[in-house]
Order: structure tokens, then sequence, then C-alpha cells
């Protein structure tokens, strides 16, 4: 049996494995994988994540467990010191020796330090692994201790700097990027559409620093207090994290004599060989073309080489053109390059579109003769790149007026259905899976589902962005076996919600089980029951009392889960005005059981911590104070929030207090497919943010305006006009009617933006239904409406009066004692949930 | 609390119980869902799946980030395997064979179950 070394356990070195142990070959041979840091291989592109949620785990690319399982002896923590070429073996830092028969070298890269004066100095770091991020937020927070205004630099205005900058600023620093090239994102962007990009980041706080060379770092107790750049040109910081590049891992190549580039690679052929033909090397440290290939998709490629080469598939080469073009999410922001991004004039003509009001930049290059598209780059709406890729990689005609592949969509999309792509078209570029693989996937492999194909080809499995294109095909496929996509729930129910919706009402059926039967086959799963009782929620206003076990969980002990299985608790504060009396008594019983107390977005006060088993005893005390619940856990309206108005404010034009508690307690305790929210603002100046909620009241000279559809969260929107200067009961009936019409036609877990969106005429249509009732179904939604405001109990009322729901606020049903897992640690005169060691 | 919380949870054949516990009466485990019983140390999430007519045990603790609430959790099936969706994350579990059906999260713990005069056992081999 032969021996593969593998050194080096990154994403590419991954890569190596996964593609190895799925040949058959692979059994005649034995690998082993070293790692030089203490966890498996992660996905190092994703790293600003770990930020988010700081769970390492979440970014494996695979568990420890996988290795072994496939026969694969993977040893971490263990740096390959020294390669003896003559004898085919390789030794360690802890000096052991293991041989090989042919050896992968896949060391990466590391952070490229330029030697400036001061760059040792405490507070400096790079930003490439795990570690480095653990040092930098603990680093941060010791500078938050001392001064809540601390400043980051990042050195370096690329790829990864701006991504690190994203890191400080989720840090809570204040963020700067000092670029030396006067733009952003040099290698990737233009001028214009590096400008654009800047204006973008800027208006979400990263300060950015242009043309700027670093002379040489500050400070004179050993830690970082500034940078500087020429004379009286310093930027004070208090941290600084360098990312000015990559420098390959060559060390181990460069001392065993294998042939090196004049900047460092290893130099390879197209077999991923080099100048020792027992010995590979793959991703960041290989030299191919000249060239180091920073990008994960190439690497993995070679990885696929590498593989084939050693079990004797030697007819597998790597292409000679390598494809760098990339789509990437930057802080929120679509950035994307193809093809030739910057073209000289000679060889063809550009095309812009520029809107630096939207931070919205696109350019295509065309060829002289205008019939090929030859690259190009996107900012800010990067949502045709998939397709313009294509259509560059399959060198497909473009319309004769070139400018329709760029123009808004307003103006009619020029891109046809994704199933005129030819079938090598590479349609998943992470895991090069082709749009034959697909189609051939769902038609001669009976799969139907994305989950299916995914599983089936590996396509949507890397960076995700294929996904749209992948369902589409899915979707062609389907439709030329004859067969419709239907919208369906889960596996229990043939219907869309709106179907269900429509059909329990038709029948009259009110619970579960009986739906079930009736429409439904199986038993149920998390997807159908909540959706089903939301349903139910809608038609009957019923509470989550009835049919708990059919709840999420947030709903069925009406309280918000929390990451340590504790509860929290919010009181219902319409319009966020609140007595002091009440204030008192909210601290009053926070104080008594321990709570941690924070004020929500939604102008009202949050209290957590509190054990299923205390829920029941601290709602019957906010009751006791005039208390009812706010609804903070269901799919229900949430708050309206206000500005002050009229009534203290100088500038108000009318009463935006007195109307958010009015409409927030008509809305009060309505269930509907997402959570919804509302604002109310006195004047123009927008203090309550109305137009970032899914409805909103404006007040203007002449009446209030109405707005729909707007949401903050993961994809901001803002909401549409519904109406302009109306009075007040018919703003609320313009709403009623909206919320109704949301309430009955959307999706589960869709929010009003996006149902919107998918509503074909859009606002137009809207108003349509709910101002000139071209359905003629306003006199129905005017009494749906009315009947749910009508029916309104509190549901906590109804749960701390019945003893058999009572009777379900306890951790064991067999003992008195409560979860003794739960460990808290202060945090700031509070506490927090401890961190699961 | 450490790992080592999580590997006192280890599952129990039908042909390997030593102890039946006798939990609590049937009245106290709502209809297609579940609740939590204490064992010695040990928390364990038992589900009255009355749509089956079947009764499931399994560990409370989710593997994924060692929260004690599967008892919380919804219960279903998926391709006829009866599952339990985590409260937290909706990671959902075989209750039969404990196995993750939708990631790759360590299997958890599941214990046999018998009804007797109205009374739930759940069985441990220790």
């Amino acid at each position: 049996m032969k021996t593969i070394l593998v050194v080096g356990n990154g994403m590419v070195g991954y890569k190596f494995c996964e593609k190895f142990v799925a040949k058959e070959e692979s059994k005649q041979f034995k690998l082993i994988v070293f790692g030089e840091e203490p966890r498996p291989a992660y996905d190092r592109v994703h790293l600003s994540e770990f930020f988010e949620n700081q769970d390492a785990k979440a970014l494996e690319m695979a568990p420890a467990e996988w290795y072994s399982e496939n026969g694969i002896e993977l040893i971490v923590d263990e740096r390959v010191a020294d390669i003896d070429r003559t004898n085919k073996t390789i030794t360690t830092a802890k000096d052991r020796e293991f041989f090989y028969d042919h050896l992968v070298l896949a060391t990466g890269s590391s952070a490229f330090v330029p030697p400036i004066k001061g760059v040792e100095k405490e507070g400096v770091f790079v930003y490439r692994t795990i570690e480095d991020l653990e040092g930098m937020l603990a680093y941060a927070a010791k500078l938050k201790a001392q001064n809540p205004n601390a400043k980051a630099a990042v050195l370096g205005g690329g790829l990864l700097g701006l991504e690190a900058g994203k890191a400080v600023m989720d840090m809570g620093l204040e963020p700067h990027i000092v670029e030396f090239a006067p733009k952003l994102m040099p290698r990737q962007l233009d001028s214009r559409s590096s400008q654009v990009l800047q204006l973008k980041l800027e208006s979400i706080g990263l300060n950015i620093h242009l043309s700027k060379a670093t002379n040489q770092i500050l400070g004179d107790d050993g830690y970082i207090t500034g940078m500087e750049f020429g004379e009286d040109d310093v930027l004070d910081v208090d941290m600084l994290v360098v990312s000015a590049g990559i420098r390959p891992r060559d060390e181990l190549g460069k001392n065993s004599g294998l042939e090196v580039g004049v900047r460092g690679g290893i130099v390879v052929d197209n077999k991923m060989q080099t100048s020792d033909s027992n010995i590979y090397a793959i991703g960041e440290i290989a030299l191919y073309n000249h060239m180091i290939y920073g990008l994960v998709a190439p690497g993995y490629d070679m990885a696929g080489v590498a593989v084939d080469q050693i079990i004797g598939k030697t007819e597998t080469l790597m292409p000679s053109e390598i494809d760098m073009s990339t789509k990437l999410k930057l802080i929120g922001v679509d950035v994307a390059s193809f093809g030739e991004p910057f073209m000289p004039a000679a060889k063809g003509h550009s095309i812009i579109f520029e809107n630096k009001t939207q931070h919205l930049y696109k350019r295509i290059n065309v060829s002289l003769d205008g019939k090929e598209l030859l690259g190009g780059i996107l900012v800010g709406d990067a949502s045709d790149y998939s397709m313009l890729h294509q259509i560059y990689l399959n060198g497909m005609p473009i319309p004769e007026d070139a400018s329709q592949l760029i123009l808004p969509a307003s103006e009619g999309s020029a891109f046809g259905s994704a199933m005129d792509l030819p079938d090598d078209a590479v349609i998943c570029s992470c895991e090069a899976v082709t749009k034959g693989d697909v189609c051939c996937s769902v038609l001669d492999d009976g799969n139907e589902t994305m989950k299916d194909v995914a599983k089936a080809t590996k396509a949507t499995t890397g960076c995700g962005g294929c996904k749209p294109m992948v369902a589409d095909l899915i979707k062609e496929s389907l439709k030329t076996l004859g067969k419709t996509v239907k919208e369906r729930l889960c596996e229990h129910f043939d219907y869309s919600r709106q179907e269900l919706f429509d059909l329990a009402k038709l029948k009259g059926i009110t619970d579960y089980d009986t739906l079930l039967d009736e429409v439904g086959t199986g038993n149920g799963c998390e997807v159908c029951k909540p959706a089903v009782a939301a349903i139910f929620a809608s038609l009957y206003n019923e509470t989550a009392n009835r049919q708990e076990t059919i709840q999420d969980t947030n709903d069925r002990y009406l309280a918000n889960i929390q990451r340590n299985g504790t509860y929290s608790v919010v009181p219902r504060v319409a319009g966020g005005e609140i007595t002091p009396k009440q204030l008192m008594a909210i601290g009053r019983i926070a104080q008594k059981y321990d709570l941690y107390t924070k004020i929500t977005g939604g102008q009202r006060i949050d209290m957590f911590g509190a054990k299923l088993n205390e829920l029941p005893l601290i709602w019957e005390e906010l009751i006791e104070e005039g208390f009812e619940t706010g609804q903070a856990y269901g799919k229900s309206l949430r708050t309206v929030k206000s500005c002050v108005g009229s009534t203290w404010c100088r500038y108000g034009m009318d009463e935006s207090v007195s109307f958010a508690v009015e409409i927030e307690n008509r809305y009060k305790g309505i269930r509907s497919p997402h959570k919804f929210k509302g604002g109310v603002s006195g004047c123009i100046r927008e203090c309550a943010e109305a137009r970032g909620k899914d409805f909103g009241f404006i007040a203007v000279e002449g009446g209030w305006n109405v707005y729909v559809g707007g949401n903050g969260g993961a994809t901001p929107k803002h909401a549409l006009l519904l109406a302009e200067k109306v009075d007040k009961e018919t703003a609320i009936k313009y709403v009623d009617r909206f919320i109704m019409f949301y309430i009955k036609t959307a999706q589960p877990l869709q929010r009003t933006a996006p149902w919107l969106e998918k509503l074909e005429g859009g606002i137009t249509y809207l108003q349509n239904v709910v101002i000139n009732d071209s359905l003629g179904i306003v006199k129905d939604l005017d009494d749906e409406m009315q009947a749910l405001v009508d029916s309104y109990v509190c549901e906590w009322k109804e749960a701390v009066e019945t003893p058999e729901i009572r009777e379900r606020y306890t951790h064991f049903v067999n003992s008195e004692e409560t979860d003794s897992n739960i460990e808290y640690v202060a945090l700031r005169d509070q506490k927090m949930p401890k961190e699961w060691a | 609390m450490s790992l080592s919380v999580l590997n006192t949870y280890e599952s129990v054949a039908a042909n390997n119980v030593k102890v039946w516990f006798k939990a609590a009466p049937i009245s106290k485990f709502p209809k297609n869902g579940g609740a939590c019983i204490k064992y010695k140390d040990k928390q364990i999430a038992v589900f009255n799946f009355t749509r089956e007519g079947t009764w499931y045990a399994c560990q409370n603790l989710c593997p994924h980030k060692m929260e004690m609430v599967l008892s919380r959790g919804m219960i279903g099936e998926e391709n006829m395997e009866p599952k339990v969706a985590c409260p937290l994350h909706k990671n959902t579990f075989s209750l039969k064979s404990g196995e993750n059906l939708n990631g790759s999260l360590d299997a958890i713990a599941t214990y046999p179950v018998k009804i007797e005069s109205d009374f739930v056992y759940v069985g441990f081999s220790e």
C-alpha cells in the first residue's frame, strides 16, 4: 500500500481529502494529513462570521470524526518541519518521521507584514486564523473597557482588508481603512466602481484613507497609539490589523531544494507536480503560470488534478487559463468582477451604468464588434452576475444593444432562461458542477428538490451563490418531465399556505389533527405544525394555549427562548408610552426574579433569564400591575414605534404617540405569517423610522402618508407609499386591508417586504386591491380584520388563570427541581448566561 | 457544564434494560408533545407520540449548543422516521436511532419506554 502525505489542512488540503476519498482507487492508498493549527480545516472565506457567533465549529469544513470515518489519519497541531527528498521522508516539529510515496504540499499562505518601523508593537495583528481573531477580540475588549471610543485601523483596502474592517466594526471599535493605492480593492475594481464602493462603505460608518504610505507605527510604551504617513500626517489608533497581502508558505519547498519563484511560491506544471515528480503543490503555495491564485475555486481545481494524477488518471490537467471571476458580499455590499474587468480601449468598448445615489455601478466590456462579452464589474447589485458570468464563460451571443444586459430590471430583462446555457456551463464554480450535472440529476436520477440535488451533485454547497440558478434549472427540468413544481408546505401537506388557509376556512376545521387527517398525510413535522397554528390563529384568533404542541417553543410557552434555554419576558408598552409607576413595577419585578433588563429596539423593556417555572409567577405580578403580553415571542404584531409628536415636539405636525398607541392596541395579538411592526412619525423628519417597518404613518401637511412593506433586518427595505395625505380613519382602513390581504396570501415566514416584492404588479396592484377594490374583497377583509380586533384576549392572562395551562411551566414533570445546568456570569452590574466550556 | 455531561448519555437498547424507572403518570405528558423527567443526574425528554400510538425517550441535551431543551421541541416525522426538532435551531433527530437528520451533529442517546397502569417507565442500564 502506498502512502500519501498531505502537508497542510486548510480549505484546499481538505478538498484534496474529500476528492480523494470519493475515488474508488483511494482504497489502495494510505492518507495522512498534517495540520499546524489546533483544529481541523475550516472555512477561511467566511472568517468574519466568527465574530457574529464565535462558533468555530460552525466554520468547520468537516468534523474531526469525518477523517477517521473515511480512513484518513489527521494529525493536527503538528507542523511539518523538514523534507528529506532522498529518503522520501518528512520530519515534524515534534521530531517524528514519516515516509511517503507521494507528498502533497498544501501549506497555503501567511499574512504579509510589510517591514514598517514599529510593526512589532502590541496591538498590531494579522487577519488569517481563528487564533488571530481571538487575539483581536481579547485586545478589543480590553481597549473598550478603558475607552469606549477606541479606534482600530486596517492596513490594506483589498478584499481581506475590508472583511477585517467589518470585523473590527463588529467589535465595537471605530473602523479605519488605510490603503496605499488611490482606490479600494485595486486588483478587482476600476477607479469609478471603487469610488461607488467607498461611498457605500462610508455611509455605513467605515472611515477610508487612500494613497497613504505608512512610515511608522507610533507608540512609546510598547503598544500602538497611532500611524504616521508623512510629516504632520498622523492617524491616532489603538489597534491595527495588517492585511497587506499574502505570502506563500513555501519554506519547506525552499529548504528541500524544490524550484521556487523569485517572489515565492513553489513552481508547478499542469499536473501540479513540482520539480520533484513525487511532490505536488496545490492552493496558495503553488506558482502556476507564474501566478499565485489567491482564490478558493482554482485551489479546489488544483486539488482535483493532484488527486487524479496520484491515482493514475494522468489525463486530468490544470487548464492553462484560470477564471479569476469573483462575487462576494462585502459588509452587505455586493461586489463582483469577471473576465477582463479593466480593459484597454484597443480591445473593446465599455458600457458603464453608474448611480451614486443608490451606490450602484455596473460595467461590462464588449469586443469592438459588439458581439462578445469580455468581462465586467458590478458593485451594489450583483444579482445579474451568474448570468453575465455564464455568457462570458460560454461565449454566448449578446443582444445587439449590449446595454440591456446591465440596465435596471424595470427596463425589461435581456437574459433568457438558465436552460439556454450549454450543458457544460459550470453553474457552481466552487464544486465545478455543470448545468448538465444538475439537469441529469433531475431528469435521470429522479431528484426533485434542491436538497436532493445538492446532496447528489454538491452544487450550492460551497458559497451558495448559485442557488437561484440551480433552483431555476430544477424547476425547468421538472417542467420538461411534465411535472409542475408546486409550492407545498412540506411532505405532509401537498398545498401552499394560501391553499391550506382557504381549505381550513372552507371546511371550518379548527384543529391540527383533523386538518392533517382530512387534507394531509402522515404525522406532521416542525414545518407544517407552526404554519397551521398560525392559520388557525388568523382564522379564529385562537391563542397558542389550546393546541400547544403544534406551536413553536416561543408560542408554546408564550416567551422568547434564549441561548441557555431560559426565557425573556416583554410586556406590551403600546407606542412606547409608559408611566413612571409602570416603570417602577417592571423594575421591582425584574429585581425580584433577578432578571437582566434591556430596552428593546421597539421601545419597550425586555427581561431576560426567567426560568420556565418562573414565567407564570412573573406574569401574574405583571398582570396585577396592569400589563398585558407584548407577543414579543409570536409571529404577530410586535410594536408600533413612535416619535413624541406634536404633543411635545416643536416640529410635530400631528399626534404620533396617540396614533401609535391606538394602532398598536388595534392590531395587538393578531398572528400572521411572520412578525410585523409599525411606526408613526409626527413629521417628515421621521424619527420613528416608520419607513423601515411593515406599515408606517407619517404626518404631513393635510393628513397622513401611509407606507407599507418595509423592514430592517438582514435585507433592509424602505416601505413604499400606499396612499398620500389621507385622514386617520382612511389610513387605518387601508392598513387593515393590507395586513389582512398579506395574512391570507403570504407564504409561511415571509415578511411583508418580500411578499410585496413577489406580488405581481407590486404596489400598484396592492393599491388597486385595498383602495380601488379591484378584487371585490375589501368588505371581507374589513370584516375579517374587525373580527380579529374584537376577539383579542391576553393569552398570558388566560394562562395564569387556567390551572391546566400553568402546569406546563415546569422543567421536570417528576421533580420540583429546576434545570441545574443554567449558569450565569456577571456582566456590567447584571448577569449573562455562562459560555459553554 | 462541560463535555462530561454529554458523555453521561448513552443509548440503552430494549434488551439491555436493568432498571425500569417509574417516571410519571401519562397525564403529565401532552398529546403529540414532550416533557422532561429527571433520573439520578440525567435529564430525559419523554415524548407521547399519540398519532403513532408510540412513546419515545431521549436525552434532553441538544448536542449542538449543549442546552437542556429537547423536551420542549416539536415532534413529527420525515420519510416515516419519527423525529424531534430542537426548539433552539431546529436541528432534527430521529427518535429511534437518535441520529441527526438534517446535519452532521452527534447522535443523541435514546431510551426505551413502557407504559403500565397509566404510568410511564423509562429503561436505563444502570
